[in-house]
């Protein structure tokens, strides 16, 4: 590749990072992108486990929470103090939080891979979270641990009171950890992490120790999540223990599964889309976290590469110039599938409301913004034949796709190499 | 100088003692094979002298140095590179990839997560230069596991013998393969082999009498015989405990 | 003291039972097919619903048989059309697809059901006092899910000692890879392993939701601490399961029994030194120490206690 073809990426991605805030200008779009770029570092810090080295971690919040209140911490003793550190450089200091976290846990809990590790990493974060609420001096108890960033000594004379200015500090460390952690895949260590996942056995058997390698990357992994955290304690000001909880944690893995843990970049587009729909959907439905569910099994099931590996997929047939043939087929299958997702979201809301709602609200509700009676056996009877009815037509037109599929790589196959 | 030095090597797994105190020297540059009926121990001697499972007794030295008790990297650092029966490869990586990783402790870039892969020149071109022998440079970009049969042993020996290791040990290199495979394989394992002191098993007697220089003969855990591949075939313990067994 | 004792040891061993019948199940399913479902405690939720719902409507002893069997179909049609779509992918999908179903489950019934726990009582032919020691009473419905957990454990005990499928099971778990060997219908036995040990859940859930307390949460409180049992106990081994089981159930029995501090042994200077950890009694720490063990197990032997497969 050319090195103007190596270099375009980041120079896209640095724009976009640069211009979001200009074209999203309202207060909560603004809150919405600084959340959007500090979750992209810590889905990319998971995927240093996940996706480059096969380690299923249940706890990975305990190094974006750990690395926050101590972020936290040490905000309020710069102002305590009157000591001349400015804000940019506190992500560094939950940085080395969760760096020093990391080596601590992993040096227990990477001896194994597979289910073992999996279910250490759920102990350890039950064990941090537990311990959370107990030591309240530290954790701050209910309320949390509150600071005021602008109290920081300015930095170029920026005091960090403004949205717009926590944002582009958050970007700044966006882009450079983006830009670090795609580089150490691209290290002797990298590459072996891959290997390890794919064959740990045989890695012994080349002179690297498998331990050695996930403890590695479970040290960096931390050293990342770390600094998100500290960028979360500087961008919401608190830090409480859900930070550091089961929930955060589950978080990140739909953010890296649902985004893609198979390609570089697929966290990047999963902590983006989720931190969208958390903000977004929950104003908009009360069954928020029902639809997070659903979506996450429905990857799990139907695209266990995520949004990032099913592009991917699609990759080869683009340079052989053989994605046109699939246009038509996707197309026809948008339709069904769409009808069956309308009715699939009229079904939970109507009975969400039903459940829910109604008994406060009355039986008036509106879905898409059309206004319905959830007493009515009419919407329902709409809900379940949109919903069945996309079904059986998706089952219907799905052989269509893998004809076209199938005619586009036999294509690809006659093209000479 | 001998290579290899194994003295006294038992392994018992539970009740069953599978390795009945081996005892066998290997001298520096020598082709040797170890032959035996099925269920002889031959992978579990492989397995004990590249630390895969730990020996119950006895000593392994290598050029010298005891090895037994280390971990198989430790092993592997050490100059000693085995391959596997079961082909034992990275499934999801490219043929390149597989080679690379197999080249870089070796050179010594160990657990380096500061310089780009991609730029080093001495790894890249002893990779080139593995693939070139094993006929798959070719295949390159090809993930391994999509690889057919014949060309993921034959990657199989590459990894094996890409770290520079002194002394290989090759598991049954040709198992599973048809004539003109085999024919083929026994060239390649001759020249990537080539001033290496090599321990093979292996099941296909004109592939063995064809390139050992020494035999050795493992029956029920224990060394019956050890000799040139003349003096086997006509041992008389020999042609009773596993070539008389063959026959039939 | 001696009150004390009794009482934590008897509600000490009803816990570690209820852990047991949800942990042996899981065991099951684990050693079968590979699965750690992450869903098993979300069963044993269905089942307290389940059985909230069946007996206010028709009572709590058809609630007993009715409501263990609808979660087992719920189990077995879990595994069928989802399971077993996500078993080509491997372990990793098959994990996560069982962390998510958890997930859904939870917002289901919180949706039907509501966030508050629901009124889930001891049935009245039960709710009298069985004994009374020193000044404190035990209730009948304690001694009842004694009765019960035991019940199931030696039916367990025949099952897999006397029957056929006892045997496959059996040899199964020792052998994970041969029972397709046998000839037998894989898929069938996983997704009856699957509905059978949803039940079981779904049994310990009717039984346990009014002895505790029955609410939303309380899949996802349970949900670790039966995994912290089953690594501990030794993945794969029914026996470890068991004594990891009662283990479990004393140890944080007792703690929460114990009202001592660092702070009443070293005086309030404690306070000092150790900071929150010297006021924090011992009562407040038994949340953790199930996990604490569970990290100390691996650290020292990561078979677990019983266990000889290491993933």
């Amino acid at each position: 590749m050319s090195a103007l073809g190596k270099i375009a990426p980041w120079i896209i991605l640095a724009i976009l990072l640069a211009v979001a805030p200009l074209v999203f200008t309202s207060g909560t779009s603004r809150t919405m992108l600084s959340i959007m770029a500090l979750s992209i570092i810590f889905a990319l810090s998971y995927n240093m486990l996940l996706g480059q080295t096969g380690l299923l971690s249940f706890g990975h919040a305990v190094y974006y929470g750990l690395g926050g209140f101590v972020a936290i911490h040490a905000m309020n003793t710069v102002i305590r103090n009157k000591y001349a550190i400015p804000l940019p450089v506190i992500p560094l200091i939950g940085g080395a939080a969760g760096l020093f976290f990391g080596i601590v846990f992993g040096s227990v809990s990477t001896r194994r891979a597979g289910t073992v590790f999996s279910m250490i990493s759920l102990g350890l974060g039950e064990l941090v979270a537990s311990s959370a609420l107990i030591l309240r001096t530290f954790f701050g108890g209910e309320e949390g641990i509150t600071t005021n960033r602008s109290r920081l000594a300015p930095f170029f004379g920026y005091k960090f009171g403004p949205q717009i200015e926590v944002y582009y500090l958050i970007a700044c460390w966006c882009f450079v950890c983006i830009l670090l952690m795609y580089a150490i895949t691209r290290t002797p260590f990298g590459r072996m992490c891959n290997a390890v996942r794919e064959n740990p056995e045989r890695a012994e058997f080349v002179g690297y120790s498998a331990r050695m390698v996930r403890f590695i990357a479970f040290s960096l992994a931390g050293l990342f999540a770390g600094i998100a955290g500290g960028l979360a304690a500087l961008n919401f000001e608190i830090m409480n223990t859900q930070s550091i909880g089961a929930v955060q944690s589950g978080l990140v893995l739909l953010m890296t599964f649902v985004g893609g843990a198979g390609v570089f970049f697929g966290p990047i587009i999963g902590a983006v889309l989720i931190t969208f729909l958390q903000i977004t959907l929950s104003d908009v439905t009360g069954a928020w976290q029902l639809y997070f569910g659903l979506m996450f099994i429905l990857v799990v099931m139907y695209s266990p590469g995520g949004i990032a590996g099913w592009l991917a997929l699609h990759e080869p047939l683009y340079r052989g110039r053989q994605l046109g043939r699939l246009i038509p087929a996707y197309l026809i299958n948008a339709v069904p599938l769409v009808v069956m997702i309308v009715g699939g979201i009229l079904l939970i809301e109507l009975a969400d409301w039903i459940l829910v709602k109604a008994e406060t609200e009355g039986p008036g509700m509106s879905v898409f913004g059309i206004v319905m009676n959830s007493n009515s056996i009419v919407p329902w009877i709409i809900a379940i034949i949109l919903f069945f009815g996309g079904a059986f037509a998706l089952r219907a037109t799905w052989p269509r796709v893998q004809d076209a599929w199938g005619v586009a790589l036999a294509r690809l196959r006659e093209q000479p190499a | 100088m001998t290579a290899l030095s194994l003295q006294n090597v038992t392994k018992s797994f539970g009740q069953m003692e599978i390795i009945r105190g081996v005892t066998l020297d290997v001298p520096e540059g020598e082709r040797h094979a170890v032959i035996g009926p099925n269920g002889a121990g031959k992978s579990t001697l492989f397995n004990l002298i590249s630390g895969r499972f730990p020996v119950s007794s006895g000593s392994i030295r290598l050029e010298d140095q005891e090895i037994s008790g280390l971990k198989s990297y430790e092993i592997n650092r050490r100059g000693l590179s085995r391959s596997f029966q079961v082909t034992n490869i990275f499934p999801r990586l490219s043929v390149y990839e597989n080679i690379r990783c197999a080249v870089l402790w070796s050179l010594g870039y160990k657990y380096s997560f500061w310089r780009g892969v991609n730029g080093l020149a001495d790894a890249r071109e002893r990779s080139e230069d593995i693939m070139e022998r094993i006929g798959l440079a070719a295949r390159r970009r090809d993930q391994a596991g999509v690889l057919t049969y014949a060309e993921q042993r034959a990657l199989e020996i590459g990894i094996t013998i890409a770290g520079g290791a002194r002394v290989i040990l090759l598991d049954e290199p040709m198992a599973g393969m048809s004539r003109s495979e085999t024919e083929h394989a026994v060239a390649l394992v001759r020249k990537m082999t080539e001033g290496k002191t090599l321990l093979m098993v292996e099941h296909d007697m004109g592939v063995v009498f064809g390139i050992a220089d020494r035999i050795s003969v493992l029956v029920y855990g224990k060394i019956i015989a050890s000799d040139t591949p003349q003096a086997i075939r006509e041992n008389a313990a020999v042609k009773e405990a596993y070539l008389g067994e063959a026959a039939h | 003291m001696l009150e004390i004792i009794t009482f934590s040891t008897l509600n000490g061993v009803l816990y570690g039972m209820v852990l047991f019948m949800l942990a042996s199940g899981l065991t099951l399913i684990f050693s079968m097919m590979g699965v750690l479902n992450f869903a098993h405690a979300s069963f044993y939720m269905l089942g307290a619903y389940f059985g909230f719902e069946i007996s206010r409507r028709i009572g709590f002893w058809p609630a007993l048989i009715v409501a263990p069997i609808l979660v087992g179909i719920v189990g077995a049609l879990v595994e069928r059309f989802g399971l077993r779509r996500v078993h080509k992918f491997g372990h990793v999908p098959e994990l996560l697809f069982t962390f998510g179903l958890a997930f859904v489950i939870e917002e289901v019934v919180q949706m039907i059901w509501g966030k508050l726990p629901v009124d889930y009582r001891v049935p009245p032919s039960l709710d009298f006092t069985a004994f009374r020691l020193f000044d404190t009473t035990y209730p009948a419905y304690k001694m009842f899910m004694l009765a019960i957990a035991i019940g199931m454990f030696v039916a367990l005990l025949v099952v897999l000692n006397k029957t056929r499928v006892g045997l496959i099971i059996q040899a199964s778990l020792t052998h994970p890879n041969t029972v397709a060997m046998l000839g037998h219908d894989v898929p069938t036995i996983f997704m009856a392993v699957f509905g059978a040990g949803s039940a079981l859940a779904g049994l310990a859930g009717v039984i346990a939701g009014p002895a505790f307390v029955t609410q939303p949460a309380m899949a996802a409180l349970l949900g670790p601490i039966l995994f912290v049992v089953i690594v501990v106990g030794g993945l794969g081994s029914l026996g470890g399961a068991f004594a990891a089981s009662l283990l479990i159930g004393l140890v944080q029995t007792f703690a929460v029994a114990i009202n001592g501090s660092l702070a009443d042994i070293f005086g309030a200077s404690a306070a000092d030194w150790f900071g929150d950890l010297g006021t924090v009694t011992v009562a407040q720490i038994a949340p953790i120490i199930p996990y604490f063990l569970l990290v100390l197990v691996l650290i020292i032997k990561p078979t677990g206690l019983f266990g000889t497969r290491e993933t």
